[in-house]
């Protein structure tokens, strides 16, 4: 209890010198939860989620993880306005401001970089109460349709949750029901005496509608396309593709700018925390311990780690450019990068070498070879788990007139071909909700096309 | 102890959340403590191995190593069902990137991943090869592969029997304390007092005791003859097929009747009694006179079971090679079995070879049945032919039974 007051005592005052040192955010609610639940919140990504067995896969391990004593939540915090921080209640009083300063970092990072701010323009800025909305409309829907049709449908739509267009907006119009760039009328002789003779007649013979294809053109949004052109779904079910896609579509800024993210709340945390005249000594020497054991790069027993601790690799190249250009050219790139723009733009040879990353190629025996320096290579290794939001570019690419389903995967971008095992589970489960047949087109190991179905 | 700083009504999720109306006061319990969502999904997981467990049932107890017998229950390995989502192809080489004390060209092995693709997705959540052993218990078990494969329920012979029981029946003024029917007595009591002139309180006269009768039962008796060929020809394998079929039609029966004995005989050129743990571990070398066999078990029913009180199964398991000049007296050992017996079946077991009942043995099962008997035979080649062979005896079986009242 006391600890607890001791700690919010701060939390006005570390906000104060944050908004000295020129972070801008939305104010954040603060909360204390028991462990139990930081680690469902890790688990679900939200708070408040929709229920699916493939969550409870991920608890177990989790709990897994936790009893072998290797991962320690400390915060999670969800954008918004206001924010919501949620702090592990086990925290000590020094890991707790270091949590919200940290914390703070991210409130800062969340409004002001462009990608999260046109995220949660779409998404508006209370995902967590959005997806306890979903929750709860799931959860109606399992009781009036029952948990196995609810199933069905939660299987197909969470298995593409990665196959959204973020360049879109979250809310699209169908496509156009006809072309409008009908062909202009011959303009021949004959023709226009035609015209002459009878304007009326003229004119109505010709207006031919023409049907769109659909999909005009290669449909990356998986989600929304099933959603919207399945031609035998219930509209329940439509809603439910929808919440997923709306969560995935908060999930996406998240993901895709984790390194800068997480080192730009490293950063100021541990700045914050230099800077705070009013931490006791020694809160300010615990808090600084626990702050190297987050942005540690490599486990303390072992020489080389073969991932890179996104909090370590954010953190030194903040500090890297904060030194070299100063404060306001690294809050502009913070606005305006993402990983692929930060990573390919302000990993240089100076800092890789540095850190000593480097670039290994392991194979299928467990034998890993480290490969010769080359910061493009680097770059696009360190990348390349992130493209396309971790998944392969699958799109749809037509529907046939008997409603068959046509996905095509562009191997050309991914280098290889689709895991087949897994590719065809996930055209069973959207099998169950499209309810026609469906082709996928890949490529196999010797790089000739392919084609799955389904059934 | 979760405590919210921000008294000041901060936003909660929880009424939206738990659509409870977990409008928790300050004091409360917070909305989140009330269930967890993560063992809730774990559970719904569970319910979901399972249901899949129950559809793959035959093929997974066909094989032999999952009956653990003295524990009364089936151990199924298991992985943790994974959800799919569009993959690309481990590649022969993934490359990465580290972190660490390492020079170009520098080789180190991990062992980490030697096995399972580990590539992540956005959870985060690296869908490792986690085991995990489900225990069934063997009873539920048969009763979903009963339903399962729609075998008949048998019908047992039931004999007269000296089998007698206690049990409740009537009521009296005297009897042990024990047996005072309170509710009874009370009765009694009210009844006495609605006529004039009674006295206020219990009389011994008030009082109802239980009494207990001794009743004959029928007897649903069975004991079943396990007969297997132990001699040279008989391979190792052959006889785990032998037992894995052995062990399900234990199963089977033991649904039927209440007290089931099994009795476990093995034969070369003589026959042997054992216990069912000797039972298949012994090998013997020399041929095989499947008569001596018979013979035993026409001594042991003779000596120990009343064939018009119990019903006898006999399940005789070999690979079919007897001896010619056999032929006569295992014949008419047999038939005498088969007479009292409820059913009698023969698996052939020849792995390897599928000859399909064209033995010896196989011809004298063939001849008993022609001849009304109830006796069946099935080939067993393979642990994939378990549960035909199953399936086989007890239809059969039970169509036998129809058939001989």
């Amino acid at each position: 209890m006391t600890a607890e007051e001791t700690w919010q005592n701060y939390v006005q005052r570390i906000e104060d010198l944050a908004n000295r040192s020129g972070l801008s955010f939305h104010p954040v609610d603060f909360e204390a939860v028991p462990d139990s639940f930081m680690m469902e919140i890790a688990v679900y990504g939200l708070p408040v989620r929709m229920p699916h067995w493939s969550f409870g896969v991920r608890y177990i391990y989790q709990l897994i993880q936790r009893h072998m004593g290797n991962s320690r939540l400390f915060e999670v915090v969800f954008p918004g306005n206001p924010g919501h921080a949620y702090l592990a209640a086990s925290n000590g009083l020094a890991e707790n401001i270091l949590v919200t300063a940290h914390v703070l970092g991210h409130a800062d990072f969340s409004k002001n970089n462009l990608l999260f701010r046109r995220c949660q323009e779409q998404v508006s800025e209370r995902i967590v109460e959005h997806a306890a909305n979903h929750a709860r409309q799931i959860q109606q829907a399992i009781e009036t349709y029952g948990m196995q049709r609810v199933e069905v449908v939660l299987d197909a739509a969470l298995s593409l949750e990665q196959h959204i267009d973020v360049d879109l907006s979250l809310r699209r119009e169908r496509y156009p029901e006809y072309l409008t760039d009908a062909k202009p009328l011959v303009d021949d002789a004959f023709r226009k005496r035609f015209a002459a003779l009878d304007p009326s007649a003229a004119a109505v013979g010709v207006e031919v509608k023409k049907r769109a294809p659909v999909p005009p053109h290669p449909e990356r949004d998986l989600l929304w396309f099933i959603a919207n052109y399945a031609p035998e779904m219930e509209s329940w079910e439509r809603d439910i593709f929808l919440a997923v896609r709306e969560e995935s579509f908060y999930f996406y800024p998240v993901f895709a700018t984790q390194i800068m993210n997480e080192g730009w709340a490293s950063y100021w945390h541990a700045r914050l925390l230099r800077e705070a005249s009013f931490i006791p000594q020694q809160a300010y020497v615990d808090a600084i311990k626990c702050h190297s054991d987050v942005v540690r790069p490599v486990a303390a027993d072992q020489q080389v780690a073969l991932n890179i601790n996104p909090y370590h690799l954010g953190f030194s190249m903040w500090e890297k450019i904060i030194e070299k250009d100063g404060l306001d050219a690294a809050r502009a790139i913070m606005q305006q990068d993402d990983d692929f723009g930060f990573i390919r733009n302000h990993l240089t040879r100076e800092l890789v070498e540095e850190l000593g990353l480097f670039r290994y190629s392991a194979r299928n025996d467990g034998q890993v070879k480290v490969l010769e320096h080359e910061l493009t290579a680097l770059h696009e290794a360190v990348l390349s788990p992130k493209y396309n939001f971790g998944a392969p570019m699958v799109s749809a690419t037509h529907v046939r007139n008997d409603g068959t389903l046509e996905l095509s995967h562009d191997s050309s971008v991914d280098g290889r071909g689709l895991d087949l095992e897994r590719s065809r589970k996930v055209l069973d489960y959207v099998h169950r909700v499209w309810r026609r047949p469906i082709v996928l087109t890949t490529v196999n190991q010797a790089g000739s096309t392919l084609e799955l179905t389904a059934p | 102890m979760a405590q919210s700083i921000d008294s000041g009504g901060g936003q909660s999720v929880g009424p939206n959340a738990s659509g409870a109306g977990a409008k928790a006061g300050a004091e409360a319990a917070k909305w989140y403590d009330l269930f967890s969502r993560g063992a809730r999904d774990w559970l719904r997981h569970d319910e979901k191995v399972r249901e899949s467990v129950r559809k793959h049932l035959p093929q997974i107890v066909s094989g032999g190593d999952v009956i653990n017998d003295a524990a009364r229950t089936v151990r199924v390995p298991v992985r943790m069902l994974e959800h799919y989502h569009f993959r690309l192809r481990r590649p022969e080489e993934q490359q990465g990137a580290g972190q660490g004390k390492a020079k170009p060209g520098d080789v180190f092995s991990d062992p980490s991943r030697q096995r399972g693709p580990g590539e992540k997705g956005p959870g985060g959540q690296d869908e490792g090869e986690i085991q995990l052993l489900l225990e069934f218990k063997v009873d539920d078990i048969v009763d979903w592969l009963w339903e399962e494969m729609q075998l008949p329920n048998l019908k047992a012979r039931v004999g007269p029997s000296e089998e007698s029981e206690y049990i409740r029946e009537g009521y009296d003024r005297r009897g042990a304390r024990s047996r005072l029917d309170r509710r009874r007595s009370f009765k009694e009591m009210v009844k006495r007092r609605g006529t004039p002139g009674a006295t206020p309180t219990f009389i011994d006269d008030d009082l109802r005791f239980r009494q207990l009768a001794r009743r004959r039962q029928p007897a649903i008796h069975a004991v079943v003859f396990f007969l297997l060929d132990v001699s040279g020809s008989m391979s190792d394998r052959d006889r785990k097929l032998a037992k894995t079929f052995f062990f399900w039609v234990v199963q089977g029966l033991r649904r039927e009747y209440r007290s089931l004995e099994t009795v476990f005989v093995g034969h070369t050129t003589e026959a042997w009694e054992f216990t069912e743990n000797e039972f298949f571990q012994v090998s013997g070398t020399g041929g095989t006179v499947s008569s001596t066999g018979f013979n035993k078990v026409r001594e042991i029913i003779d000596a120990r079971y009343n064939p018009g009180r119990c019903n006898i199964y006999l399940f005789y398991a070999s690979d079919g090679d007897n001896s010619v000049s056999d032929a006569a007296e295992a014949r008419e050992s047999l038939s005498s079995i088969a007479a009292d017996a409820c059913y009698t079946g023969y698996v052939e077991v020849s792995s390897g070879l599928s000859r399909q009942l064209a033995t010896e043995t196989g011809r004298l099962y063939a001849e008993l049945a022609a001849a009304g008997l109830a006796a069946g035979s099935y080939a067993l080649n393979d642990f994939d032919d378990v549960w035909g062979a199953v399936r086989h005896f007890f239809t059969a079986e039970s169509r036998a039974l129809d058939g001989t009242g």
